[in-house]
């Protein structure tokens, strides 16, 4: 570990002026991944900017487009538990719920849920290779135990995963990250926001440097009707997900009118197929049109040996989330499987 | 990392003044920045009923409430929590009257060797301030982060259930 210095910004456009100013200088929110890497030495900054009394930062608040924005300081758990976000985007509050610990949720900020690291055992142990945390070192994980490893979208260079739970609803929900930044202020589609790893594993986004997340919008589409998020690990709770699944569902009768089915743990960014929702578009929703969907969307699907069983896990999580989905009020708690 | 208090090497001119409400008393912390709340309050305010189990955020024993929430502090930086009102278990009994928690902890076996016990009462007791768990499945998700190795979580939980039930959590 190493020693760093700390300061406190008070604005985002104070935050942005400090970190441009000092090399190596990081935005401290919750800590809970960032404190834990640098304990690990596995990210050694020289300063913390500590963000969490930023204000502009903390707020959560409907939209005049009837949407609703999160702020990036706003907590895990107390977004979770927003009336707006219970009612409106229960997929989401289900999903924030199903990772972490309640503490963690307590501390965790939503801007800092976006960012947070892979947890590939490799990544974590400095003693060893790896392309994220060193570029051009290798990556073990390849030939080594790689069961909690990427079935979709990998590369040579990394088979990492994206750890979150929330990030995966709201891929579903089709969220936009607002930033503000030395070169002005953007809004990043979340499908984008995330990046495949290539042979950058070392970026797992496509934050600009100093770039600051300010917000997360949420549509006015909330699927609050139809939805599910089911998570599978290897123990009942505070364990990251093998592979998880958020369904939404806007229906008429039993016809789909439209489907979003996005993965959790399966790949360096949530996974989304729009092959498989145009498939579904007009479908029963049926375990036979939610296994067709899985097939469309785990074909291109590469495990690596420890990882192969969640191929099938992926397929098989996607028909039960499905159904799920038909009856969300049956959810358990910790996104067990219920139906 | 410091393991015991030496208060007088923290002179460094980047040493911070940290002003924290714990278990009631003002308390006035020089540290260095990358102190965490955990060996703020037993390193340097002596208070070790807060226990160092894990130190990256996996077992909970660390568990502490603070600004009534509660958060663990071993992956919180002191230097965050400047202002705060912060609770440790030597705070939450009321004199000679233990906390209810504490009670049904006794009532019901629910520790053996006692090491986690700290944080299970501290996370206990921000449960119930949340008011979010209705049913025993519900405790049982929302404890998921106060692991307890010797195997006492039946106890922990039948504790929980019983002040919940009792309407005595505060």
């Amino acid at each position: 570990m190493n020693n760093f210095e700390y300061q406190q910004a008070t604005t985002s456009v104070e935050a942005i002026n400090l970190i441009e100013n000092h090399d190596g200088s990081r935005f401290l929110a919750g800590g809970t991944n960032l404190i834990d890497l640098w304990k690990y030495n596995i990210t050694n900054p020289t300063e913390l900017i500590d963000i969490n009394r930023i204000a502009e930062l903390s707020e959560i608040r409907e939209l005049e487009n009837g949407g609703l924005r999160l702020g990036a300081g706003f907590k895990n758990a107390d977004t979770a538990y927003h009336p707006v976000v219970e009612q409106k985007y229960p997929l989401l509050s289900k999903a924030i719920l199903a990772g972490a610990s309640a503490q963690i949720r307590n501390m965790a900020s939503n801007g800092g849920n976006l960012l947070q690291r892979t947890r590939c055992y490799y990544f974590y142990d400095p003693e060893v290779p790896c392309n994220k945390r060193v570029p051009g070192s290798g990556c073990p994980a390849k030939e080594g135990y790689n069961r909690i490893h990427a079935i979709l979208g990998a590369s040579e260079h990394c088979i990492a995963v994206f750890p979150s739970d929330m990030c995966v609803a709201l891929t579903a929900l089709d969220a936009v990250v607002n930033v503000a930044g030395p070169e002005g202020n953007r809004s990043i589609n979340f499908a984008d926001f995330h990046r495949l790893p290539d042979d950058r594993p070392d970026l797992d986004n496509n934050l600009k440097p100093h770039e600051l997340i300010v917000s997360i919008d949420l549509p006015e589409k909330g699927f609050a009707a139809n939805y599910s998020y089911l998570k599978l690990r290897d123990r009942h709770s505070y364990a990251f997900a093998l592979v998880s699944v958020a369904t939404a569902l806007e229906l008429d009768g039993d016809t789909i009118k439209e489907a979003r089915i996005a993965l959790g743990g399966v790949a360096h960014k949530p996974w989304r197929s729009a092959e498989a929702e145009d498939f579904l578009r007009g479908k029963i929703a049926n375990a036979e049109s939610f296994a067709l969907a899985a097939d469309i969307i785990l074909s291109g699907a590469t495990g690596y040996g420890h990882n192969d069983f969640k191929i099938k896990l992926a397929k098989r999580a996607i028909v039960r989330n499905g159904l799920m989905a038909l009856n969300p009020e049956s959810q358990l708690p910790g996104a067990q499987p219920s139906a | 990392m410091q393991t015991e208090p030496q208060d007088h090497l923290f002179t460094k001119q980047n040493t911070c003044a940290v002003n924290l409400k714990v278990n009631g008393e003002d308390k006035k912390l020089f540290i260095l920045p990358w102190v965490s709340l955990l060996d703020g309050l037993r390193d340097h305010l002596h208070l070790t009923g807060t226990k160092k189990g894990c130190d990256h955020g996996q077992c909970g024993a660390c568990t502490v409430i603070c600004d009534g929430k509660r958060i663990l502090s071993c992956l919180t930086l002191a230097v965050m929590k400047n202002g705060s009102e912060i609770t440790t278990v030597e705070g939450v009994a009321q004199g000679d009257n233990l906390h209810p928690i504490q009670q049904a902890f006794i009532d019901h076996d629910a520790f053996q060797c006692g090491y986690c016990t700290p944080g299970q009462i501290c996370s206990a007791i921000g449960l119930i301030k949340e008011g979010k768990a209705n049913s025993r499945e519900e405790v049982k998700e929302l404890m998921s982060g106060n692991l307890c190795r010797c195997g006492a979580n039946v106890g922990i939980i039948d504790a929980i259930m019983q002040v919940k039930d009792g309407g005595s959590g505060e």
